[in-house]
């Protein structure tokens, strides 16, 4: 009798549980189909019933408008590959570097250099970012793709999360053998360390990554050439009017700088889960 | 020994040098040049000779605390970040806590966990313009949806309310970030020792009290996390606000302080000083913030540690005194 009760709350919780994950799992995935099946409508249809299931034919006719203007997928595409892929390998590699001259070695302001990188781990760009348009202006480097690339090296938090992860996972002992076989420390770092460090790189690259690939402030106040500008950048003139009744092309052009993203998470979702479930417990 | 020790240090400053270059070309100097502009009259396209003011130097700083449209900027961003955060807190731990239940096991986490965290990988500037399309007037999605069900009549110009504009930014927010913070939580909890989960069971404690008297007490260190790294990123929100509404909407409803540094800074003004004076005021709440996080996630034990080992050098040193002392008597 008493397990039957158990058996049944069980049961009713179980329902509730998968309704709200249910309902959940459509908030999430309503508005991207929305956005691709109209990508695929014309402005008339669109008109006629903006929401719909059902895609139609008009997929190169919006293509067509969209193209016919300012807004250049592929330009932006290609600067958002470029500047996400240099800071991405900038601070991976030198986080990964720092944080092994703070694992490693032992020098006499080992402790309050990481007290520093701790410190300063939460300051963000953007209230420095008058100052550091200042600075660039000034040596006539707005525009510059190095400007939004270099910064990168200096990444705090990733240093931490490098630190934390190389603790357990490297041995001293693997260092001190390769000293002792004749083994230079560049040499050592970068065939013994960074190869053991891999699972932390990888998921650290993806994150900055998409990081990088996102970023809308920095590239808006410093890149004010239109060759240069990248995918967020790219987006926000489809706010504007030259598209204003085009309502396909917008869902097409919105599309278009949604599906690299969706298509590298389709591929990479499980090392990001993890990656966000490891980057948040310390140590 | 100690010799070769002294000749591998330097290795130390060697790898952490090009962190400290970059770190002082682009973060430092920029800090305490912005610092600096706040207490100057740079203003105008191109200008860069700055003055610092003669008359009164926080003219910037009162100008800009008495300026409506930061006040309403900086009401803004506190009122969109608690109004979201608050249902997303609530939601992910309810979430976590489910799926780390251990007498029933939820099927299907994995997808569940995949599919929640999807829009926040996706780029804050085009879900703003794709939520700004589906409150279209007059026939957006949301719209469509409402005539249809017969809700409304005509259709409705959502985004001239200022409580809807703020509203579906609140959304945005929330629905961007509840599977980040859910998977955070879902971690801690998985990193809370089991055993104490089995005592609460065997005691016969339920579901709902083994929430509030076992897993929240635990999870006290990671709801901090949560707490200050979601305030300091709601703090900055820009990317949304700036492409959501042109011009901010109907009385600057959804006006943020980052949108106003950057109106004031670039686009139209360029008020540099202003602009730079409202950063430094932003950067000292965000150190506040910060700094209660650096204090929470300290590496408590290392600490003790150090105090242990500078206690035992001290007692060394003393006794080496009194040694010598006593040589010396």
């Amino acid at each position: 009798m008493k397990t039957k009760s158990k058996k049944r709350t069980s049961v009713g919780f179980m329902i509730v549980v998968y309704v709200v994950c249910i309902f959940l799992t459509i908030l999430s995935l309503f508005p991207f189909t929305i956005m691709i099946v109209n990508s695929t409508r014309s402005t008339y249809q669109i008109q006629q019933h903006a929401v719909s299931l059902v895609p139609s034919t008009f997929l190169l006719k919006n293509m067509a408008i969209l193209l016919g203007k300012s807004f250049n997928p592929f330009r932006g595409f290609m600067n958002s590959i470029i500047i996400s892929t240099g800071a991405t390998l900038c601070a991976v590699y030198f986080s990964t570097l720092t944080a092994y001259g703070l694992v490693v070695y032992d020098w006499r302001f080992k402790r309050s250099f990481f007290s520093f990188v701790m410190a300063i781990m939460m300051i963000p760009t953007q209230v420095t970012m008058i100052g550091f348009y200042q600075m660039v202006y000034k040596i006539h480097m707005t525009n510059n793709m190095l400007m939004l690339i270099l910064p990168a090296i200096a990444s705090p938090a990733m240093v931490f999360f490098m630190r934390q992860y190389m603790i357990p996972a490297l041995s001293l002992e693997i260092v001190q053998s390769a000293r002792i076989d004749g083994a230079k420390e560049f040499f050592i770092f970068n065939r013994i360390a960074l190869p053991i460090m891999k699972p932390a790189i990888a998921t650290q690259a993806i994150f900055a990554f998409v990081t990088n690939w996102n970023n809308l402030f920095v590239p808006l106040v410093l890149l004010t050439d239109n060759k240069n500008y990248t995918m967020p950048i790219m987006v926000s003139l489809l706010k504007g009017d030259i598209y204003k009744t085009e309502y396909g092309s917008i869902y097409l052009g919105l599309t278009l700088t949604v599906l690299p993203l969706i298509i590298v998470y389709l591929f990479l979702s499980k090392y990001i889960i993890a990656g966000v479930a490891l980057g948040s417990v310390k140590g | 020994m100690k010799r070769k020790r002294v000749s591998y240090a330097r290795y130390g400053y060697f790898f952490c040098i090009p962190f400290a270059v970059a770190f002082l070309i682009f973060s430092l100097y920029p800090i305490i040049y912005t610092m600096l502009i706040g207490f100057t009259d740079l203003k105008g396209l191109g200008t860069t000779n700055i003055h610092f003011l003669s008359n009164d130097i926080f003219k910037n700083f009162k100008t800009i605390l008495n300026n409506n449209s930061f006040q309403t900027a900086f009401g803004n961003t506190w009122k969109m970040w608690i109004i979201n955060f608050v249902p997303q807190i609530v939601l992910a731990l309810l979430l976590a806590a489910w799926f780390t239940d251990t007498r029933s096991k939820i099927n299907g986490q994995g997808f569940f966990k995949v599919v929640f965290y999807l829009p926040n990988i996706i780029t804050a500037a085009t879900v703003a313009i794709l939520f700004a399309a589906f409150f279209g007037h007059p026939m957006g999605p949301v719209n469509d949806i409402f005539t249809s069900l017969g809700w409304s009549e005509k259709p409705i110009y959502f985004l001239r309310s200022k409580s809807v504009a703020q509203g579906v930014i609140e959304f945005i927010q929330f629905w961007q970030w509840y599977g980040y913070t859910m998977i955070v939580l879902v971690s801690g909890i998985l990193g809370i020792s089991p055993e104490i989960f089995e005592a609460a069971e065997v005691d016969g404690s339920n579901r709902v009290q083994t929430f509030f008297y076992v897993t929240l007490p635990n999870l006290k260190t990671i709801l901090l996390f949560s707490l200050v790294t979601s305030l300091i990123g709601g703090l900055q929100m820009f990317d949304i606000p700036q492409l959501f509404i042109a011009k901010q909407g109907p009385d600057n409803a959804t006006l943020t302080t980052s949108v106003f540094i950057y109106n004031q800074a670039f686009s139209g003004s360029y008020l540099y000083n202003r602009a730079a004076a409202a950063s430094v005021i932003m950067f000292i709440i965000i150190c506040i913030a910060s700094a209660c996080l650096f204090i929470a996630l300290r590496d408590k034990e290392e600490i003790e540690l150090h105090k242990l080992k500078k206690k035992q050098e001290k007692a060394y040193r003393l006794s080496m005194k009194q040694a010598k002392k006593g040589g010396n008597a």
